[in-house]
Parts: structure tokens; C-alpha cells; sequence
């Protein structure tokens, strides 16, 4: 494996674990404090036992998500020490603020996670709060440093060297509203709908359960808003690729030719070699429509740009078309539950809708992971467009695919124990409420170490004592 | 003076990292060395006194590492290239320790699982800074700066880091968070038996701190002529010797005589006392002997921006913080809870 393209998949692959996480520590603290306010208002138990598992989980993809995310910032050395140095100084910004952000992030989420009884009620839904905010806050920092990589501003590039530095300028990049707007959407919906599809699940097993019907309401809150304002940010997000990266575009759309009145693909397979997207479905004009507002609008092809400057066009234009698809089922599901939810219909008694929802909970995750392949590879050739080939930024470090293949297999272990462990000691335990005495947990199982876990006993220093009798 | 003030902030933020991940580090190892009658009780005053502030103490590391590459872009690419294998091995072993807490944590309480994620988690917590130490120990050494660009693999990638003078400093970073966490941990105990595990391992790290030190600065003679005569050679230099010896014998002292708050002051002094005492020695350069403060800073705009940046997020950043140990460390939480046994039941 070439080192260049080894570096690529190690960075590919960080990115796309961290990203699940970074997305979960933004949505999930919203879900959390949702439920833990309706225990507060209603005094409903299953609301508390709601915001308490729902809070286990966060800690659990949290913890995962510092630590990934602490390897990315030295991977972006580790691995672009000619990016870093090039770039630190104009987009370090953004990331200081990031820190900060993720500062109060962790020190809130450490009050919220073991201050159940320490501290006022009122005070422990703040530092919910506080989470849910600051994790928003920090996701979009370092998605305003991403935005800089696509349209670089705030410099003047003199003998190859940046000077006339101006960091806010560069924080104010054109493509920061968009990408933030669509990341932050993206976050509340995939989480939201996630969560609601595992509830959703449950429930079609068991619908007269208090707890998931409860989980369902609120997962959708937080989901279904952002799921059907999504496309809307995702217009805008093209209409800046549109006029910014015409050639990132161009391979997302499998447009060859320059053309007036072009039309929208949907589906097919760019055929680089031919030079011709087959087997699209096209919708006339409809591309020039949506990139610039008018059909006759002309859109500039592929073969208007040099090919060392195409990112690889068939993976940009078939990400771009899942994560477009995904959405749009999203989007549609959301308005679908909305509806009904205004005709004032119970939604968890929805057989359709429920099963509709499962069918999403996955989508959101990998419409982000597309929409990153979209981004990430639609920039290549280059790190900084138009400014730094990626290859110009790589370490000069050989053998790297021995750190790629270590971190693969590490965030592979990982994942298999975050995914047994949400399972095994968040869904699958019965709580202490009235709703599941003498029944035995979902999917008919009766899980092992339950009663280790049963209802309190969590709680880190009640486990003291209980160790120590 | 700018660059000055930037290069003052990474080394408060170090020494953040230091005096509280490092002694989360720190109660890793004893987490391992775990003994005698009351083992359990040690392990478990362990994970309650990291649980709710680890994530946050582990910060600290990132804001250096982004200081790094916002203020002195050129010395992070430098070490990213010339420590690429060390420190990729350490954040293994950060992602190691973090995740095999909080699975244990959450995961079953049954004994064999729970040592399964101990047993990783503590592990971990000992490569971790043994790495960050021989890091250090390597910048210090000069043989990163040093490495010549067109050597090969070995001379470039390997040799600046696989010498005794920067495994002696791993070992020494390695033995000061230990005596930190142990220090700390005194504090935290609930009862007189376990307090007195934890002196006695205190004492025990402490002297592992000495013999450590040692064993870099007779070392150093040979591997680091450079930081030898730094941290020797000025007035300023003694004096930060001199400071570091006494905060030690502070530490040791008030261990001895059972003054536990006094003993948790010293060993902090001690190890900042350490830290500044190496950034002194080798002033003015981040990297000896090729990138100074001056020299490897970023643009002056970059600089001020971050500087304000700085402020406005201790702002925010302080009085959270204050919190945060005020509500798990402060007045209350230990000793006074040593009668109770219980904390409140949750009522639903």
C-alpha cells in the first residue's frame, strides 16, 4: 500500500469513527435533558429512568468520542505535518475555540454524569444544558475548520508561503454557514431518528410499554425537525459547492460536459474512462435549476478542469446519491410522523409509522458518513483547495500502513464492545418502574447481570459500597 | 514578547495536564499495583475519584497539542514527524485507558469482567506516559532537532528517541504521576487504613521519583549534554533546583507526619517545579537546538488572536472548572462524608 494512500485511509477511517460519536455527543445530551425536564415537570419515573439510560449511553459513546477524537488532532500532524504547518496559523482559531467549548463539554458532562445526587435539581438539568450546547458549539468549530479547507480564505499565498494572515477572515469563510448549518442539522436528525428507530423497534415488540413510548416522543422532537429542514440546508450547501467547487459539482452530479440547461442525475455510474454517466435517470434542466436558479444556467463539466484536478468521480457521485436518498426517506418519514402527530394520532400505536422509523434509525449515520466521502473526497486532488496538494502534505514517514492497520483494528474492537455494551446494559435491563416487573427484557431475552444492574446501582460511589460490604 | 506569552500558556496548559490527567495516569498504576487486604478498596476510591473528572483533566492535552499547531506550527510538524512512532503508540494507549474506564464503568459489575477492563485501563495507564515522558526526554535531548532530514528510517524515526536519557525521563514521568495520584488519593480516602495505603505508596512513588530523576540527570551527561548544563548552569537554574528540591522534602515530610493538604500542595509544586525547571533549561528554544520561541512562532496577528482567545475562554473555562472540583473535591465530599456511609437514595 502506498504510503500517500495509506495516510488517506488512516485519516478516512478516524474521521468516519470519530464522526458517529462527535454526532451522538451532539444529539444525545439534547435527549437527555428533554426527558430529565419532563421527569421535573410531571414527575413521571419512566421519564427519569429515560434521562438516566439515555445518559449512560452518552457517557459510554462520549468517552469514545474524546479519545477519537484527541488521536485526530495529533493524526492531523501525525499524518499532515505540511498541512499543519502551512495551515495551523490561519485555522488554529476555530480549533482553540473548539477546545474550549469541548472543555466545558466534558467538565458539564462529568457534573451531569455523577451529580444525581450532589447537586440541586435545577443545577444538574443546567449542566445538561450546558452539555447540549457546548457540544453543539464545538461540532460546529471544527466543522468551520473543514469549511476553510474547501473555500481558503483570510491569506495571500506569496513565493508558496502564506502571509497576510487574518484568522477571523479565514473563520468567516464562505463555505462555514453552509457546512456548519447542514453538520449541526445533520447531528439532531441522525441521533433523533436513530434513537427513535431503536424505540420504534421495542415498541412493535412490546406497544403498551410506558418507557418507549416516551423515549419515541422525545427522540422525534429532537429528529424530526431537523430531518425535514435538512434538505433545505442541503440546497444550500450545493448552490455554495456550485459556485465555490464547480468541479466537486461535477463529480457529484456525474456532469461530463459542459452544459446549459443540465440535467439532474439520479443513480448511475460515472464511467471516467468513457467520459459519460450511464444508467442516470435524468431529470431535464433540473441541475441548472437547483444550481443556479435557472434552466438555461450553465454547469460546468468535468472536462472543463484538467484531470489531475477530478477527486475520483464514481465514489463522490455514488456517496452523494446515498446521502441524498437517505435524506430525503429522512425527511420524509419525519413530515409522515408530523402529520399524524397533528390529526392528534398516538404515534407509538402507528404500526406503519413505526416500522417506517425503524428503517431510518440506521440512515442518518450513513447519510453523514456519505455526505463526509462527499466533501472530503469530492476536495481531492487537494487538502487546501486549490492552495496544498494532499500529497504535498504527507509525512515523510514510511510504512503507513502499519498505523492504519493498527487503528483500524483498535476502533474495530472498540466499536463491537460500544455496540455489545449499549445493547447488553442500556436496552436490554429492566428498570425498577412499574412498566416491566416480572417481564423479561425486550427481544424475549433474559439478559445476564442484570440484577448487578438493576435500578441506582450505577452510580459509581453507591458501587463503593456496595464493594465494600 | 507575544511569542513569550503564547509559549507561557502551553506550559500552564502542560502543567494543567500534568498536576490532574497526569495523576489520573497515576491512579492507573495503582490501580495495578493494587495489594494487600483492603485491594478492592483501593481500586474502587480510584475510579471514583477519576469517574467524574478524567474527560475533563484530559482536555488539557488537546488544547496543548492545538496551541501547538496554532502558535508554533512549524515545532508541531517537527514533532509529529521525528516522534511519529512514540506517539502514535501513546494514543493507543490514551484511547486504551479512557475507553476501558468507561466500559468498566458501565459494564457488567461481575468481578471477571470488571478486571478484564481493569486490567486494560491500568496498563494503559502506564505505557501512556512512560511514552509522553520519553517524548519529552527526546525534545530535550536535542536529538529531535538534531535528526538530519535525509537520514534514513533509523537515524530519523527511531534513534532520537530510543536512548536511555529518554526512557529515564518516561520512567521519571512515569514515577511522578504515580506520587501524584497517590498524594492526591490520600485525601480522598474514607477511612484512616486506606489513607495509609495510599501514604505509604506516596512515600514509596516518591522515592521513585528521586532514584528516576537521578538516574536522567547522570544520564543526561552522555545523552543530553545540552539540558545537563541548562539546568545546572545559570543562577536562575539553581534556584529552580533548589525549589524543586524543597517542595520534594516538603512532600515527603508532610506525607511522613500525616499532613495530607500540605503533602498535596508540596507534590504539585514538586512537579511543576520540574516541568519549569526542564522549560528553563532549555529557554529559548522549544526545540533545542533548532526552533526558539522567537524563531518557530506564527504570525504576530495569530498570536494576539489566540492570546485573546486564551482569555475569553478562561472565562468560561475557570469558573466551570472551579465547579466541577468543587463539587466532587471540594469541602464535604471526603472527609465528612467518612460517618455517613451512604450518599442520599435516589427517590423516583
Amino acid at each position: 500500500m502506498p504510503d500517500l494512500l495509506a495516510a488517506r485511509s488512516q485519516m478516512a477511517m478516524s474521521l468516519a469513527f470519530h464522526i458517529i460519536f462527535a454526532v451522538v455527543g451532539i444529539g444525545m445530551p439534547a435527549l437527555m435533558v428533554l426527558a430529565e425536564r419532563r421527569w421535573q415537570r410531571t414527575r413521571d419515573p419512566v421519564a427519569l429512568d429515560l434521562a438516566k439510560r439515555w445518559a449512560k449511553g452518552t457517557a459510554i459513546l462520549f468517552a469514545v468520542g474524546a479519545v477519537s477524537g484527541t488521536v485526530l488532532s495529533f493524526e492531523l500532524g501525525l499524518l499532515w505535518p505540511g498541512f499543519m504547518e502551512y495551515a495551523g496559523p490561519i485555522i488554529g482559531m476555530p480549533f482553540s475555540l473548539e477546545g474550549f467549548a469541548f472543555f466545558t463539554e466534558a467538565i458539564f458532562l462529568g457534573i451531569y454524569l455523577y451529580g444525581w445526587d450532589r447537586i440541586s435539581e435545577r443545577m444538574h438539568l443546567t449542566a445538561g444544558v450546558l452539555v447540549a450546547l457546548s457540544g453543539a458549539v464545538s461540532g460546529i468549530f471544527v466543522v468551520i475548520a473543514n469549511a476553510w479547507m474547501n473555500a481558503p480564505v483570510g491569506f495571500d499565498v506569496v513565493d508558496g508561503r502564506p502571509v497576510n494572515i487574518d484568522p477571523l477572515r479565514a473563520m468567516l469563510t464562505p463555505a462555514a454557514f453552509s457546512q456548519t448549518l447542514h453538520m449541526t442539522l445533520a447531528a439532531y436528525a441522525a441521533t433523533g431518528l436513530a434513537v427513535a428507530g431503536i424505540h420504534a423497534l421495542l415498541l412493535l415488540r412490546d406497544p403498551l410499554d410506558r418507557f418507549h413510548r416516551i423515549a419515541l416522543g422525545v427522540a422525534l422532537w429532537v429528529g424530526a425537525p431537523a430531518a425535514v429542514l435538512q434538505p433545505i440546508s442541503g440546497d444550500i450547501s450545493a448552490k455554495f459547492v456550485a459556485e465555490y467547487q464547480p468541479v466537486k459539482l461535477a463529480a457529484m452530479e456525474g456532469q461530463f460536459a459542459t452544459e446549459r440547461g443540465a440535467p439532474l442525475r439520479i443513480g448511475g455510474w460515472p464511467d471516467e474512462a468513457r467520459g459519460e454517466t450511464r444508467w442516470a435517470l435524468e431529470v431535464p434542466y433540473a441541475l441548472s435549476v437547483l444550481a443556479f436558479g435557472s434552466p438555461s444556467a450553465e454547469v460546468k463539466g468535468l472536462n472543463a478542469f484538467p484531470r489531475e484536478d477530478w477527486p475520483p468521480v464514481a465514489v463522490v457521485h455514488v456517496a452523494f446519491q446515498v446521502m441524498v436518498a437517505l435524506g430525503t426517506y429522512m425527511a420524509a418519514v419525519s413530515l409522515w410522523a408530523a402529520w399524524l402527530a397533528w390529526r392528534k394520532r398516538e404515534l407509538a400505536d402507528e404500526r406503519w409509522l413505526l416500522r417506517a422509523l425503524v428503517l431510518a434509525a440506521p440512515m442518518g449515520f450513513i447519510a453523514i458518513e456519505a455526505g463526509w466521502t462527499v466533501t472530503e473526497v469530492g476536495r481531492q486532488p487537494w487538502i487546501i483547495y486549490g492552495v496544498m496538494r494532499t500529497a504535498e502534505a504527507v509525512t515523510p514517514m514510511p510504512g503507513l500502513v502499519v498505523p492504519f492497520v493498527t487503528f483500524t483494528l483498535l476502533y474495530v474492537f472498540l466499536g463491537v464492545i460500544v455496540v455489545w455494551l449499549l445493547y447488553r446494559q442500556i436496552l436490554s435491563t429492566p428498570g425498577a418502574t412499574e412498566r416491566r416487573r416480572g417481564r423479561r427484557g425486550p427481544w424475549g431475552l433474559t439478559p445476564i447481570g442484570v440484577e448487578a444492574v438493576a435500578e441506582g446501582r450505577e452510580t459509581p460511589h453507591r458501587r463503593l459500597e456496595d464493594r465494600q460490604t | 514578547m507575544l511569542s513569550l506569552s503564547v509559549a507561557a500558556c502551553l506550559l500552564l496548559a502542560l502543567t494543567a495536564y500534568v498536576l490532574l490527567g497526569g495523576a489520573d495516569f497515576g491512579g492507573g498504576v495503582w490501580d495495578l499495583l493494587a495489594g494487600g487486604p483492603r485491594r478492592r478498596e483501593q481500586r474502587a476510591l480510584i475510579a471514583d475519584a477519576i469517574g467524574p473528572i478524567w474527560e475533563a483533566n484530559h482536555v488539557w492535552l488537546i488544547l496543548v497539542v492545538v496551541l501547538l499547531f496554532t502558535c508554533f506550527p512549524g515545532v508541531f510538524a517537527r514533532l509529529a514527524v521525528v516522534l511519529h512512532i512514540p506517539l502514535t503508540l501513546m494514543l493507543v494507549g490514551v484511547v486504551m485507558r479512557g475507553s476501558a474506564f468507561t466500559f468498566r464503568t458501565y459494564d457488567s459489575q461481575r468481578d471477571a469482567v470488571q478486571r478484564r477492563w481493569g486490567t486494560a485501563f491500568a496498563i494503559a495507564s502506564v505505557i501512556t506516559p512512560v511514552l509522553l515522558g520519553v517524548c519529552v526526554g527526546a525534545v530535550a535531548s536535542g536529538a529531535v532537532g538534531r535528526a538530519p532530514a535525509g537520514a534514513g528510517v533509523w537515524a530519523l524515526y527511531v534513534a532520537p528517541w530510543l536512548t536511555p536519557f529518554a526512557f529515564a525521563v518516561g520512567l521519571l514521568t512515569l514515577a511522578l504521576f504515580a506520587f501524584l495520584a497517590a498524594t492526591y488519593l490520600t485525601l480522598e480516602a474514607r477511612d484512616e487504613a486506606l489513607r495509609g495505603d495510599f501514604r505509604r505508596r506516596a512515600l514509596a512513588a516518591a522515592a521513585a521519583v528521586f532514584v528516576t530523576a537521578l538516574a536522567a540527570l547522570l544520564v543526561a551527561r552522555r545523552d543530553a549534554p545540552d539540558i545537563g548544563a541548562g539546568l545546572t548552569g545559570s543562577g536562575w537554574a539553581l534556584a529552580g533546583q533548589l525549589a524543586t528540591g524543597v517542595s520534594a522534602v516538603t512532600a515527603i515530610w508532610a506525607l511522613w507526619t500525616r499532613r495530607y493538604p500540605l503533602a498535596r500542595a508540596a507534590a504539585a509544586a514538586q512537579a511543576a517545579c520540574i516541568l519549569w525547571g526542564w522549560a528553563a533549561a532549555q529557554y529559548p528554544f522549544i526545540i533545542p537546538p533548532t526552533h526558539t520561541i522567537q524563531g518557530a512562532a506564527a504570525p504576530a496577528v495569530t498570536l494576539r488572536l489566540t492570546l485573546i482567545g486564551l482569555a475569553g475562554g478562561a472565562v468560561v473555562l475557570i469558573p466551570s472548572l472551579w465547579y466541577l472540583f468543587h463539587v466532587f473535591k471540594g469541602p464535604g465530599t471526603a472527609f465528612e462524608r467518612l460517618g455517613d456511609g451512604h450518599p442520599p437514595e435516589e427517590q423516583p
